[in-house]
């Protein structure tokens, strides 16, 4: 029972920090048809800065711990919202060159994470309530998982009333049903690109400070190895859903650490197995549109 | 899409018909006499052409060539990104490690199991990630890269995780062996990336490859005129992923073992920047990409550790000791400021020279259709 538990909460922990990462690509992929590389890029970045101003202000206090989630956040909203000026920008509507550049745009932003913070994974260190558990029916969570959850419902929450409540999030909505429409009624999309990026961007840069914890080290290949779990997460879930995005990475996760506890470590194989499963089934995801 | 495949139609009669053809086997005939020659380019090779090094360069720049032309034929061609291509070079590799260290066989017979594994690995994965097209195939194939990559790094016993995998050069032909031999290694791989071109050039004036074309162009236009594009594209798609699998071997025989970093993305994503910096759509350009990134890094990285540049401060040396994050801007800025690569501009060079419509026209005129059934769509 409580090795159930232990599975299941911990299973929802990570796929809260997966929600966190395809929550923007998700956004992004439905609203502007980008397949967004340089994400993992975004996380990377929040994360050493997040590092660095933890490191200035005393690793072990919450106040540290909150900032560096805040300057991380922003650190990822500014190089996203970058990004989308000055490289996705100027190649509108071309889609296969915009994942180019974000290709190229993560390619070389991991060197030069590389070249500046150097090869080496860093260990960091938190507040101590952190690094122990928490105990639940008997089986003890370590504490990591509960900032998880507590952030990616944070930012579900903010993003669910930011895309029902407010004048933006409803041309963001309408712009995904049927851009061309929006654009006919003489809104300006593009605006709305800008903003989806920054969203996106910020939610990453929660989640690459926060993986940082997790896997209580930071390197320069931080981002690669979430962003190719958080594709699958939103493939499952329907490219451009953010519901399908959230079920979808609490399935994925939970799955993983089963299979990862009862199946001999194959977790990683479980979600790939998923995702040929789910697209023989249903190509356009769970709660995808039909294309 | 504004990809476009360049195929050089041979036009009778025309002054330089011929050309491209007689080039090409100059060069080739270069190659092969290269390593009997004494000819130095210093700053782009570290040697004269017949020592070991030079020719141990030259052979990794054929190696990724011929994948950068089996990668061109999957995106050029076909147009479909894959971000999994890596898995079936590494298949290529890691499969004739295997076969040679756990089944004993010799070379030969290795190499052909090395080649049907990778084939397939290609068509189980192709066949179920060509269920879905556009940006969601690129993600699933990345996705299947990935589970290949952990699947090499989890199994240590067989293997090697990651310290890599040797090649067992017991059952290896003693030419093939040793830097003595590089010579011959070099001509191995010569040969190889002459098959993969004649190979990708029979598929590029193929039937099959017309019909992977008109599937990139127009899919729904295919199938109503009651031809298969999915079969067409899968076949195209074995096809390239057979090639990169020799391409693969020929690494391995090569460097004589092979790191995990083989299957990973990150090897799909330096082909794919091969071919984009090359000219998609372009076999010479292909080559031509997967010859001057190869060089350009192992260059770049000579120069990383010069002295000049670690004078410089911090904020130049670091970016300038990084050979990737140089050849990462020099992909973005290809990208943005030369959509054709370096095979696209000068072949649009020639074209308007010559009075003819260049290739960006005419794909300008193909968006120029496509956009009137959308805006139909709209309206409904």
């Amino acid at each position: 029972m409580s090795s159930l538990v232990l599975i299941l909460l911990t299973g929802i922990g990570l796929g809260a920090l997966y929600f966190l990462v395809a929550s923007g690509l998700s956004l992004i992929y439905g609203l502007m048809h980008v397949l967004n590389f340089a994400h993992g890029a975004f996380l990377t970045l929040s994360a050493f800065v997040g590092w660095q101003v933890a490191q200035a202000l005393g690793t072990g206090s919450w106040g540290s711990f909150l900032a560096s989630i805040l300057v991380g956040a922003v650190v990822g909203a500014v190089f996203a919202t970058v990004t989308e000026l000055v490289l996705i920008r100027p190649l509108y509507e071309r889609h296969i060159e915009q994942v180019l550049v974000t290709v190229g745009l993560s390619f070389a932003a991991v060197a030069l994470f590389e070249g500046i913070w150097g090869t080496d994974a860093i260990n960091i260190s938190g507040p101590v309530w952190l690094r122990g558990t928490t105990e639940v029916l008997g089986a003890k969570i370590p504490n990591t998982y509960w900032v998880l959850m507590v952030a990616a419902a944070i930012v579900l929450a903010a993003l669910v009333l930011f895309l029902r409540k407010t004048r933006y999030g409803m041309i963001i909505r309408a712009g995904v049903e049927n851009r061309a429409m929006v654009t006919a009624l003489g809104i300006d999309v593009r605006r709305s690109f800008t903003l989806v990026f920054a969203i996106g961007g910020a939610a990453a840069g929660i989640g690459g400070v926060l993986a940082m914890h997790y896997s209580t080290f930071v390197s320069a290949h931080l981002g690669s190895t979430l962003l190719i779990f958080a594709f699958i997460v939103t493939v499952i879930g329907g490219l451009g859903s953010l519901a399908g995005a959230a079920i979808a990475s609490v399935l994925v996760a939970v799955l993983q650490q089963f299979a990862n506890f009862y199946l001999d470590g194959t977790g990683d194989f479980i979600v790939v197995a998923l995702l040929a499963v789910v697209l023989l089934v249903r190509p356009r995801g769970l709660l995808g549109r039909a294309a | 899409m504004t990809l476009t495949t360049g195929i050089p139609t041979l036009v009778r009669g025309r002054k330089g018909a011929y050309l491209p053809f007689i080039a090409g086997g100059a060069l080739v005939v270069l190659m092969a006499v290269l390593p009997l020659l004494n000819i130095s380019l210093p700053g782009i090779l570290p040697g004269a052409t017949y020592t070991p090094g030079t020719l141990a360069l030259l052979s990794l720049c054929m190696v990724f060539a011929a994948l950068a032309l089996s990668y061109n034929l999957l995106l050029g061609t076909a147009g479909m990104l894959s971000f999994g291509h890596a898995l079936y070079f590494g298949a290529g590799a890691y499969g004739l490690g295997i076969a040679l260290k756990y089944l004993g066989v010799p070379l030969w017979p290795g190499i052909f199991i090395a080649l049907l594994g990778g084939l397939a690995i290609a068509l189980v994965t192709g066949a179920v990630a060509m269920r879905v097209s556009g940006i969601p195939f690129a993600m699933v194939t990345l996705a299947f890269a990935q589970a290949g990559s952990v699947l090499v790094r989890r199994n240590q016993q067989v293997t090697g995780g990651e310290e890599g995998m040797r090649l067992p050069v017991a059952q290896v032909p003693e030419w093939l062996v040793g830097v003595v031999n590089t010579r011959n290694l070099y001509w191995f791989t010569l040969v190889v990336v002459v098959l993969v071109y004649l190979i990708v050039l029979w598929v590029d004036r193929s039937r099959l490859g017309h019909l992977a074309e008109a599937a990139r162009e127009n899919e729904l236009r295919v199938r109503v005129l009651g031809l298969r594009p999915y079969v067409a594209k899968l076949i195209v798609f074995l096809v390239a992923a057979g090639c990169a699998s020799l391409a693969g071997i020929a690494y391995m025989l090569l460097q004589s073992g092979t790191q995990p970093s083989a299957v990973g993305a990150d090897l799909t994503i330096t082909v794919l920047v091969m071919v984009v910096l090359g000219g998609v759509g372009f076999r010479w350009g292909a080559i031509v990409g997967g010859v001057l990134y190869t060089l350009l890094d192992q260059r770049l990285t000579v120069l990383a550790r010069s002295e000049w540049i670690s004078d410089l401060p911090d904020v130049l040396r670091i970016p300038l000791s990084e050979p990737l994050f140089l050849l990462g801007v020099l992909f973005i800025l290809v990208v943005m400021f030369l959509p054709g690569g370096i095979a696209g501009t000068i072949d649009g060079a020639v074209r308007r020279r010559r009075g003819e419509r260049t290739r960006a026209q005419l794909a300008r005129l193909d968006d120029a259709e496509q956009a009137a059934p959308e805006q139909v769509e709209v309206r409904a």
